[in-house]
C-alpha cells in the first residue's frame, strides 16, 4: 500500500490548500474589523462653529461643542491673569514646549495660551484619559490644594490644570489640555475649528 | 418504564451517560472539601442566573442613546416584576464578583494552579478578564452618566498606547465619542458573543479540571495515593463520587448562599450605591463629567493602580500597563511559584506572611480606587491633612506591595528559600 502513497504531494498539498484557506479567513475577517470604524455619517459632523462671546460675565465659563467635542471658553478677570505666572514652578509644561499632536496653534503658545489674553479657549478633554474636567474658577483653598488660584480638576483621576489649561505636576494627565484652531470673527464673537491665516 | 426510556435513548445517544458517569455520578473527588470549595458551583449558579434575568431583561430594553435610558426607566416600573428581573441580575453581577474573587483566591492558598493544573488555571484567568468585559459591557447599557463617563475612561486606557492608541479608540467606539454605534455594539457583545465565549470556556475550564481531577485543601494528589474504596477497587481511597456527596454538600451552599441573595434584592437593591451607582439613575450627559467619579466596586482595585501612576516622557500609557501587568502576572503564577508544596497548610512562613500582606494591598488598593480612603484618612489623622500627598503614598505603597508579592514569591521558591513542613502521604479525615 505505502508506495501509492505520493508523501510529497500530499505534503504540497496539504501546505498549499491550509496556506490558501489561512489567507482566505484572514481576509473574510477585515471587513468584519471595519464596520467598527466610524461610519460615514458619524465622520459628517466636522464643521467650524462660531459663539458669541457677549453673555460670559468676568471670571466665568461656557460650554460649547466642536466636532462633539466639549469646548471650554472662559473670560479670565485680571486677577486670574496675574496669578498664572506665579504657577510655572508647579507645571510640566509652563511656557507649552510641547508643539506633538495639536497641543497649540502656534499663535497660543505663550504665557496665556491664548490669542486674546482674556479668552481662554480650550478643548475640555482631561490629557489623561478624556475626562470633561470640572471648572473651579475660585481663587481659594480646595481640599485638593490648599494655595489652589483657579484652574481645573478632573473628577476622573484627579488631575488638576491652572487658569491657562496646563497642567500641574505629579497628576495622571501627562500634557496641558488642548487648545483648538480659532479665530475672532469680531470682538465678541468667536469661531472654533478655523484659526486667524486660514479663514477665507 | 423509565429504563425502557433509557436503553432507547442509550442506543441513539451513548455518549451522555458516559458523560454523566464520567463527569458526575463516577467523578470521584476528595474526601476533604471545606467551605472554600462551594464557590466554583455558586459562580455555575449565578452565571445560571445571569443568563436567563438577562434574556429577560433583553425582551423590553431598547439599545440606542435616545431609548437605552428609557428602557430601562421603563423596565423598573411598568413592566411586571420587572424591577425584580433587573435587580436579580445587578445584584448577580456583584455576587459574581464576589465568588470569582474567593474562589481565586482558594485556588492561589491551596496551590490549586500548580502542575498538573496549569491549564485549569489558565481557563479561570480567561473566564476572569471576559467576565470582567461582560460586567464593563452590561454597565455601559443603561445609559445613565456613569455608563457614559466608564466608558470614555475604559476606552481612553487604550488611546494612551503610543501611535495606534487613537485609532484603536476610535476604532472600539466608532467614532470620537462614546454614541449610538458604540452602545449598540456592546448590547451585542453583552448579549451573544461574551455570553456564548463564557459557556464555550467553563466548559473547557470543567472538562480540564476533570480530566486531572480536584485538588483540595492539603493539596495531596488523591490519584497517587492507595486505590480501592468500597465503590470500586481503581477509584482512589481518598475520593467520594460527586454525586451524591458533592451534589447535596453544594446544595447546602446554594441554600445559604440564596438567603443573602433575597436579602440583597429584597432590602438593599443597590447596596447603599455600591452595586447600583446613583449617577447613573441620571442620564448620560457628554459634556458634564460627575463630580465624584469612581468605579463599580470590583473594578477599584484596578482603577486604582491606573490613578496612582504618574505619567512620563510625555505619555500616560504606565497607568494602563501597571492595570494589565497586574493580571498578566496572575495568569503567569505557574510559573513564578514553583514551589513544591501546593497547600498553604504546610508552606514556608514567609509564603504566609508574603500571601497576607498580597491580600492587604488588594484591599488598601480598593479603598483608595471607592474612594473611601478620602474618608478614611481624615477620620484616622485628621482632617487637616494632605489628602493628595497621603493618598499617592499610600497607594504606591500598596501597589508596591501587590507586585512584590510575585518578585518575592518567584525568588523565594526558583532559590530555595522556602521551608516547608512535612507533607502528609494521605489527606487528612477532617478538612
Ligand atoms: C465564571 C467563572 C467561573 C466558573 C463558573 C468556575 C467554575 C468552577 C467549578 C465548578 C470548579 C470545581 C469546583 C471548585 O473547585 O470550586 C472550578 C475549579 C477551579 N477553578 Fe474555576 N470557575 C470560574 C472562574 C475561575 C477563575 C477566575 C479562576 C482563577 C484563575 C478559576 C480557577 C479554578 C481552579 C484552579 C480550579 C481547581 C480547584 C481545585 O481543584 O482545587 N476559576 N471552577
Ligand atoms: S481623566 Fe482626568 S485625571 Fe484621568
Amino acid at each position: 500500500m505505502d508506495e501509492y502513497i505520493n508523501r510529497g504531494r500530499r505534503r504540497f498539498l496539504t501546505v498549499t490548500t491550509s496556506a490558501v484557506g489561512g489567507v482566505g479567513i484572514i481576509a473574510t475577517t477585515v471587513p468584519f474589523f471595519q464596520s467598527w470604524l466610524p461610519s460615514a455619517s458619524a465622520r459628517a459632523t466636522e464643521a467650524p462653529v462660531t459663539q458669541s462671546l457677549k453673555k460670559i460675565e468676568p471670571g466665568q465659563q461656557l460650554i460649547t461643542t466642536w466636532r462633539n467635542l466639549p469646548i471650554f471658553i472662559v473670560n479670565r478677570t485680571p486677577k486670574q491673569l496675574a496669578a498664572l505666572p506665579g504657577q510655572n514652578p508647579r507645571l510640566v509644561d509652563p511656557d507649552s514646549k510641547n508643539t506633538s499632536a495639536h497641543q497649540q496653534p502656534a499663535y497660543a503658545q505663550n504665557g496665556t495660551r491664548s490669542i486674546k489674553p482674556q479668552w481662554l479657549i480650550l478643548i475640555g478633554l482631561c490629557t489623561h484619559v478624556n475626562c470633561v474636567p470640572t471648572y473651579k474658577g475660585q481663587m481659594k483653598p480646595e481640599p485638593f490644594d490648599p494655595a489652589w488660584q483657579g484652574g481645573y480638576y478632573c473628577p476622573c483621576h484627579r488631575s488638576r490644570y491652572d487658569l491657562a489649561g496646563r497642567v500641574y505636576k505629579d497628576v495622571p494627565a501627562p500634557k496641558n489640555m488642548q487648545v483648538p484652531p480659532y479665530h475672532f470673527v469680531d470682538d465678541t464673537t468667536v469661531q472654533i475649528g478655523v484659526g486667524p491665516k486660514d479663514k477665507a | 418504564m423509565t429504563s425502557r426510556w433509557r436503553h432507547w435513548l442509550e442506543e441513539r445517544l451513548p455518549g451522555l451517560t458516559r458523560m454523566i458517569r464520567r463527569h458526575v455520578t463516577a467523578y470521584y473527588a476528595p474526601k476533604n472539601f471545606n467551605l472554600w470549595y462551594y464557590f466554583g458551583s455558586l459562580a455555575l449558579l449565578v452565571l445560571l442566573n445571569q443568563l436567563v434575568t438577562g434574556s429577560f431583561l433583553a425582551m423590553n430594553y431598547k439599545p440606542g442613546i435616545a431609548t437605552a435610558f428609557d428602557s430601562v426607566q421603563y423596565i423598573m416600573r411598568d413592566v411586571n416584576w420587572g424591577w425584580l428581573i433587573r435587580t436579580m441580575h445587578t445584584t448577580g453581577a456583584s455576587l459574581l464578583f464576589v465568588i470569582i474573587f474567593l474562589h481565586t483566591f482558594r485556588s492561589i492558598m491551596y496551590g490549586s494552579f500548580k502542575k498538573p493544573r496549569e491549564l485549569v488555571w489558565l481557563l479561570g484567568m480567561l473566564l476572569f478578564v471576559v467576565v470582567m468585559a461582560e460586567a464593563f459591557t452590561g454597565y455601559v447599557l443603561p445609559w445613565g452618566t456613569m455608563s457614559f463617563w466608564a466608558t470614555r475612561v475604559v476606552v481612553a486606557l487604550f488611546a494612551t498606547i503610543p501611535v495606534i492608541g487613537p485609532h484603536l479608540a476610535e476604532w472600539i467606539m466608532g467614532g470620537s465619542l462614546p454614541a449610538d454605534a458604540t452602545l449598540n455594539r456592546f448590547f451585542a457583545l453583552h448579549v451573544i458573543m461574551l455570553p456564548l465565549l463564557l459557556l464555550f470556556l467553563v466548559v473547557l475550564h470543567l472538562t480540564a479540571l476533570h480530566e486531572v481531577g480536584s485538588n483540595n485543601p492539603d493539596g495531596v494528589e488523591i490519584r497517587c495515593g492507595p486505590k480501592g474504596n468500597r465503590w470500586g477497587k481503581h477509584y482512589p481511597a481518598d475520593g467520594i463520587p460527586f454525586h451524591p456527596y458533592y451534589t447535596l454538600k453544594d446544595l447546602v451552599g446554594v441554600g445559604v448562599f440564596l438567603l443573602v441573595a433575597a436579602y440583597i434584592v429584597f432590602f438593599a437593591p443597590s447596596f447603599d450605591g455600591w452595586f447600583l451607582e446613583r449617577n447613573n439613575a441620571v442620564m448620560a450627559d457628554p459634556l458634564l463629567t460627575p463630580a465624584h467619579i469612581r468605579p463599580v466596586w470590583y473594578f477599584s482595585a484596578f482603577y486604582a493602580m491606573v490613578r496612582m501612576m504618574p505619567s512620563f516622557a510625555g505619555t500616560a500609557v504606565w497607568g494602563p500597563i501597571a492595570m494589565s501587568g497586574s493580571i498578566a502576572l496572575l495568569f503567569a503564577l505557574p510559573w513564578i511559584d514553583v514551589g513544591p508544596v501546593k497547600s498553604i497548610r504546610y508552606r514556608g512562613t514567609g509564603y504566609k506572611v508574603a500571601l497576607g500582606i498580597f491580600v492587604l494591598a488588594f484591599v488598601g488598593l480598593m479603598l483608595i480606587g471607592s474612594n473611601l480612603t478620602d474618608v478614611l484618612f481624615p477620620w484616622l489623622f485628621g482632617a487637616n491633612i494632605n489628602l493628595t500627598k497621603w493618598t499617592m503614598i499610600f497607594g504606591r505603597t500598596m501597589m508596591l506591595a501587590y507586585f512584590g508579592f510575585f518578585v518575592f514569591l518567584g525568588l523565594y521558591t526558583h532559590l530555595g528559600w522556602e521551608k516547608t513542613r512535612p507533607v502528609p502521604e494521605r489527606v487528612r479525615a477532617r478538612g
